[in-house]
């Protein structure tokens, strides 16, 4: 399904350059795009070297099976595939603490780590597996108690009140947090009854 | 407020601080695995460049054309009769697909209605309350190189919507106009 969207985001962008006359714009975009993907992989570099070393310490020191052991009863429900002592559930924890506070900027490889265990356990196989769509699932609607970007983005604009948000952003990211896990369990009956 | 700034100041360095303290309690060579780890940070920035590109080339020229304007002004009408304002309509379509892009349209909603005003609340909220969807998938499945998505957009782009829906229900409680 991906490639159908990707292609035609690409073919349906260039038909209404032509009937717009924007293929000045469409032009310079296939370029910015390219750069400023390159220019996020480079940033991530960083980012993904200190975190994945970091991690690495705390792996190595048996912090990250303390810490699935710690939350397995809650976990165990969400991830049944996943035995709770593998360090892939370590890592779906971290993920999911840095996102409630966040920091996108650690979760980001703590995610991917999460990923890669989690594909490992699905026998190295490029095909998702459900753990992968779960933890997605809730990945993008991930509870956050500190929306960090907004609040910076407030204060810029010298909000009153620039906290005023993180209530009802609770609120909201724990009720899709709710429904992403009930969509996902939705979509898996679904297809375990096509077999 | 000050403790907000103040978690956020302090979390890092206190985790930081707190896995050397415990690595080095259970005598793990705390350098050595820092830099073993360190490396397959790069393996997987390098792996993500190609995935990234792809997806963030079609998101520009599907930006660019005026395509994605003309989606979003044909979706306006029916959001705006289930009651979404329309001038959240389009933060909360693009949302999901771009980051930088919502991030914009957020910053420029606060600062055309003003970051307290019912709108810059509420976009504040929209903001802060989901993810890109498509960039969380491109890089956590680019990188590790997972090619049959199954169900996964749909499920991640459902959760969006509940997510826009709830945050546009809560704050319109908690935030009378």
């Amino acid at each position: 399904m991906v490639n159908y969207i990707w292609a035609a985001m690409i073919l349906i962008g260039f038909g209404f350059a032509m009937i717009n006359g924007t293929m000045t714009e469409v032009n310079e975009a296939v370029f910015s795009g390219a750069k400023e993907a390159v220019t996020i992989s480079i940033g991530l570099i960083s980012i993904l070297v200190f975190w994945l070393g970091m991690m690495r310490i705390a792996e190595d020191a048996g912090l990250l099976s303390k810490l699935s052991s710690l939350f397995k009863p809650f976990i165990s429900k969400l991830f049944p595939e996943v035995p709770s002592s593998h360090p892939a559930m370590g890592y779906i924890l971290s993920n999911m603490i840095a996102n409630m506070f966040g920091l996108g900027n650690a979760a980001t490889p703590l995610g991917i780590k999460a990923m890669e265990e989690l594909k490992d356990l699905n026998g190295g196989k490029n095909e998702v597996s459900r753990s992968m769509i779960t933890f997605l699932a809730i990945n993008t609607a991930s509870i956050t108690f500190i929306p960090t970007t907004v609040i910076s983005i407030r204060m810029n604009y010298h909000s009153e009140n620039p906290t005023e948000i993180v209530g009802p952003t609770l609120v909201a990211t724990a009720v899709s947090a709710v429904a992403a896990v009930l969509i996902d369990k939705f979509f898996h009956y679904r297809r375990s009854k096509k077999g | 407020m000050e403790i907000v700034s103040a978690i956020s100041l302090w979390f890092i360095p206190v985790l930081i601080a707190f896995i050397l303290m415990y690595g080095t309690y259970k005598k793990v060579p705390t350098y050595e695995s820092f830099t073993e780890g360190g490396k397959e940070g790069i393996k997987l920035a390098v792996s993500l460049m190609p995935f990234l590109v792809g997806m963030m080339v079609a998101i520009a020229v599907f930006r660019a054309s005026g395509a994605l304007d003309v989606l979003v002004n044909w979706i306006r009408p029916s959001l705006e009769i289930v009651g979404i304002p329309a001038e959240i309509v389009p933060l909360a379509l693009i949302r999901p697909i771009s980051g930088t892009a919502a991030l914009g349209i957020t910053s420029d909603l606060i600062s055309v209605h003003g970051p307290d005003s019912f709108i810059g609340t509420l976009a504040s909220t929209l903001q802060g309350s989901t993810d890109t969807t498509f960039y969380v998938l491109t890089v956590y499945f680019g990188a590790v190189g997972i090619k049959k998505m199954g169900d996964a957009l749909k499920v991640g782009l459902l959760a969006d919507a509940v997510a826009i829906v709830t945050a546009i229900i809560v704050v319109t409680l908690m935030f009378p106009k």
